[in-house]
């Protein structure tokens, strides 16, 4: 079995039947990784002898007639800010290379691997996840695997990069404004941000309290829901997550999208769109067949307070560090974040009063809709390093942009699934956008338009890789 | 190189007339409220140089120019909400549950 573009499901079938062991999947990833990491730079650290020990043990349990779990045998990894035992969490930063190695593994890495999933590495990300680049000063760019010359979008670069270039099947990443969905966007990946609350943050090295979510990046919906149902339930180590019980969602996700309301975002989300958002906007929206638009409102100023929250509690939880050791940030972070602890905090306030809000008119809203499609980035990957972009004659700034139809979206914790689009020569994603705690929803979509061919992770050539 | 990869490439080097980042101008409710949220740049550099002392912040000369850009861009999108009319009883979204 080549698991080279295996889906995580295909895998764990293999692996579940026999057809492969856990260890021939794990080398063959771990090959992977040496070969193509050397141009995609999407891992910070690889534990390769812990996963070749995860592996053994699920062989010698199958062995034993032992019943495997959903994920078995799946080589995953992980943002770098999520607690891996025994590696400091960097966070992508150079400062918290000096801290303690983690005592024990993040809560959703137990969880993945009590399905049989197998932990190979730490990601590439965006310095304190402050960032829609995927870019690094301390530890290099991560690169798309479409073209290693573009952006893997952040702040989960790397977690994009090694899933849509085929090193791991399954990633975790997380996502305060967009930092799954604009990286699942520009590297052609699935990506899954669930209801704020939803997943446990345990043990992972937090940006913005008020915002912070994490989930799954993957190469098909069966992956998402299979990763999402192994991760869910409450967890007493993160004060947000709900005592709700797991709603399983992968028996759902074939029942297709008929009878579900959906419809597109207009207004803001219609506004400064490049050419190939719009086409890949358009054919999932034919897909479904969906033509009414619903105006989100107040969109705009949305997003404007979700910057104003990100940047002053940013900045709360970096002050100290921002004190003793300014030099060590990555100098476009550190100035953020500096501006970020002189906003008055009747902003915030005002900011925080504003969310709820908005919360109320956009669940009004979901009233007459069941989803709501929307772009994910306004366009395609740009190249590494690039500040500006120009749209109908106006130069736009690039870090600031990448994240504009994210932003509000996050702002109220929504469920999103992203859905690669396979435009050449680089895809594009689109939000599938659901009601809170209805991400069965958005999967179902999600999935319906994979079945449709209209989304799909496409697999790169790599030729700008051997070059 | 493709016809598209040109077009992409483009983007990074065309030049513009006009400089705009469009989200520091996030519409508001009126230029008066924009005025009042935005202070001149004398302002704002008198401002940036007390709270980096007030805060024991390590506000270098090198990095004055950018933190009172970003802090610009900040204080330009919270006037794009800061008027926006809630009743006084609004409650904030984070509700702390003794």
């Amino acid at each position: 079995m080549d698991t080279s573009w295996a889906h995580a499901s295909e895998i764990a079938a293999a692996v579940a039947g026999g057809r492969i062991s856990a260890a021939e999947v794990v080398e063959a990833a771990l090959a992977r990784i040496a070969e193509r990491d050397r141009v995609l730079n999407a891992f910070t650290a690889v534990v390769a002898e812990r996963a070749r020990a995860k592996a053994a043990a699920i062989d010698a349990a199958r062995a034993r007639g032992h019943t495997l779990g959903a994920l078995a045998g799946v080589p995953f990894a992980v943002k770098n800010l999520f607690d891996v035992e025994g590696l400091p969490t960097l966070a992508g930063s150079k400062i918290n290379r000096d801290r303690q190695p983690a005592a024990r593994d993040a809560t959703l890495i137990a969880r993945l691997e009590a399905q049989g999933g197998v932990l190979v590495g730490a990601l590439n990300m965006g310095e304190y996840a402050y960032d829609f680049t995927g870019e690094n000063v301390h530890y290099g760019p991560s690169r798309n695997p479409h073209d290693p010359a573009r952006m893997t979008g952040g702040s989960s670069g790397g977690s994009g990069g090694a899933v849509g270039g085929g090193l791991v099947p399954l990633a975790l990443g997380s996502d305060t404004n967009g930092s799954i969905r604009v990286p699942a966007s520009l590297c052609g990946t699935f990506g899954f941000k669930p209801t704020y609350g939803r997943l446990s943050r345990a043990h992972t090295f937090p940006f913005v309290a008020s915002l912070d979510h994490v989930g799954p990046l993957a190469r098909s919906v069966r992956d998402l829901a299979l990763a999402y149902d192994a991760m869910q339930g409450y967890d007493h180590d993160d004060p947000v997550c709900v005592e709700r019980p797991a709603e399983p969602v992968a028996p759902l996700i074939g029942r297709g999208a008929d009878g579900l309301r959906i419809a597109v975002a207009g207004g803001y989300f219609r506004d400064g769109l490049f050419p190939e958002a719009k086409s890949a906007l358009a054919r999932v929206a034919g897909a479904l067949g969906a033509t009414d638009e619903v105006e989100i409102p107040e969109a705009k100023r949305a997003r404007a307070a979700a910057y104003v929250i990100t940047a002053s509690e940013g900045a709360a939880l970096h002050l100290a560090r921002l004190r003793s050791r300014a030099r060590d940030f990555d100098p476009a972070v550190r100035d953020r974040l500096i501006a970020g602890a002189m906003i008055p905090a009747a902003h915030v306030a005002k900011a925080q009063k504003f969310r709820r809000w908005y919360r109320e008119r956009v669940l009004a809203l979901f009233e007459r809709v069941d989803a709501v499609l929307a772009p994910a980035t306004p366009c395609s990957a740009p190249t590494i390093g690039q500040q500006t972009f120009v749209l109908d004659g106006v130069e736009l700034n690039v870090r600031a942009n990448l994240g504009i139809y994210t932003q509000p979206i996050s702002f109220i914790g929504l469920p999103v699934v992203v859905v690669p689009v396979p435009l050449q020569p680089l895809p594009i994603g689109v939000q599938i956008v659901a009601a809170p705690w209805r991400e069965d929803v958005a999967l179902r979509i999600a999935h319906a338009v994979e079945r449709a061919g209209v989304a799909a992770a496409g697999k790169p050539t790599f030729e700008g890789a051997r070059k | 190189m493709s016809k598209r990869a040109k077009t992409a490439s483009k983007r990074t080097t065309k030049p513009s007339r006009r400089r705009v980042t469009r989200t520091v101008g996030a519409k508001t409710r009126s230029k008066q409220t924009l005025a009042r949220a935005r202070p001149a740049p004398d302002a704002l550099d008198a401002f940036v140089d007390a709270a980096a002392h007030a805060l024991a912040l390590p506000a270098e000369p090198a990095w004055k120019g950018a933190i009172k850009t970003n802090l610009a861009v900040t204080l330009a999108l919270a006037a794009s909400f800061a008027d926006f009319p809630l009743p006084d009883d609004a409650e904030p979204a984070p509700v702390f549950v003794a």
